[in-house]
């Protein structure tokens, strides 16, 4: 019997390997993929100076209404790629976009609006990249999805794909709107 | 072969080269010690591999940085870390904290080097246990004896 069960084990450790390459294989599985340690946390508390020079940004949530923060910067190429489907999602979708200019001169990121269109309802700059330590932003652009009570809910890291914002994206804000 | 010697010696001594710039050193030689100390420790998590006191990352000085803050705030090492990790989690420390979910991490190694070992104590006995060849018959022995006294034929050249 128990000879048996020793021929078996080369099988069963070949089939544990493989259900586990399997599993690391999927479709849209990211070994790199770091989640937020502030999901479902209050967001970060911050107080920015306006991009317009207008009213200082300052923490969302306590508006009561759901808040999609952008961290970009005008140095940063992936932003760029993002910035079309940011544009959708103000035009078409209506999100509440807010921008945080992160680790980039004021009229660096104003040129990029200039040039690209200003997707944001609401852009802070972020100079030193305070702001961005407390989110624990690694990497522009990334996008945190923020409740009307001001929990992080969501994060995206590196640009927004047009599937992940139709997808996923959209479909959050929309269930944390009806909440 | 002397000055060989110290030579080798002395680039031994040499380590990797570091990244910490001077503007960010503290003046404090003692605080800047422990901010060494607690920067070898923390991922850099643009390079992933390496420490923020070996990346060049502009996110590895940044965080160089504002830890150096901390500590001339007066906080303790664990508080400054405590500082990093409520950020950018557990995944900031090199070395994984122990903890419900890390048991597995921790405890797979010596698990499985003591079930290995435990294997490898039976193989052996079973194998000490086994009895060896059995001893030649009487008959055998005398073809043995034969055989050994009889000279080998030499080889052909």
């Amino acid at each position: 019997m128990t000879r048996k069960l020793l021929f078996a084990l080369p099988v069963l450790l070949f089939a544990a390997l493989g259900t586990y390459f399997t599993l690391a294989l999927r479709p849209n599985y990211d070994p790199q993929a770091l989640p937020s340690v502030l999901i479902d946390k209050p967001a970060p508390g911050f107080d920015l100076a306006a991009l317009d020079d207008g009213a200082r940004v300052a923490t969302p949530g306590l508006s009561g209404q759901v808040t999609v923060v952008n961290f970009f910067a005008s140095w940063c190429v992936p932003c760029r790629v993002e910035h079309p489907i940011l544009m959708r999602l103000a035009e078409k979708e209506k999100l509440n976009l807010v921008g945080i200019a992160y680790k980039d001169r004021p009229e660096d990121a104003r040129r990029l609006i200039v040039q690209l269109g200003d997707p944001y309802r609401r852009i802070g700059v972020d100079r030193e990249g305070r702001t961005g330590f407390d989110f624990g932003v690694y990497g522009v652009p990334e996008t945190y999805v923020i409740d009307k009570t001001g929990h992080i809910r969501k994060r995206f890291v590196g640009p927004l794909s047009p599937e992940v914002a139709l997808k996923e994206l959209i479909p959050l804000v929309r269930a944390l709107e009806k909440s | 072969m002397k000055r060989l010697a110290i030579l080798l010696l002395t680039s031994l001594l040499a380590t990797t080269a570091l990244a910490v710039e001077p503007a960010e050193k503290l003046a404090d030689p003692a605080l800047e010690a422990r901010a060494r100390v607690i920067s070898q420790g923390l991922r850099c998590l643009v390079c992933r591999n390496e420490s923020i006191d070996e990346s060049h990352a502009d996110l590895a000085h940044d965080v160089r940085v504002l830890l150096r803050e901390r500590l001339v705030a007066g906080d303790t090492n664990p508080q400054a870390v405590a500082y990093i990790v409520a950020r950018y989690g557990d995944f900031v420390l090199l070395e994984p904290p122990v903890k419900r979910s890390t048991y597995v991490l921790w405890l797979a190694p010596p698990v499985l080097l003591a079930l290995g070992g435990l294997g490898a104590l039976i193989a052996m006995r079973r194998q000490a246990g086994q009895a060896g060849p059995a001893p030649l018959s009487a008959e055998e022995g005398a073809q043995l004896a034969k055989l050994m006294q009889t000279d080998t034929p030499e080889r052909p050249a």
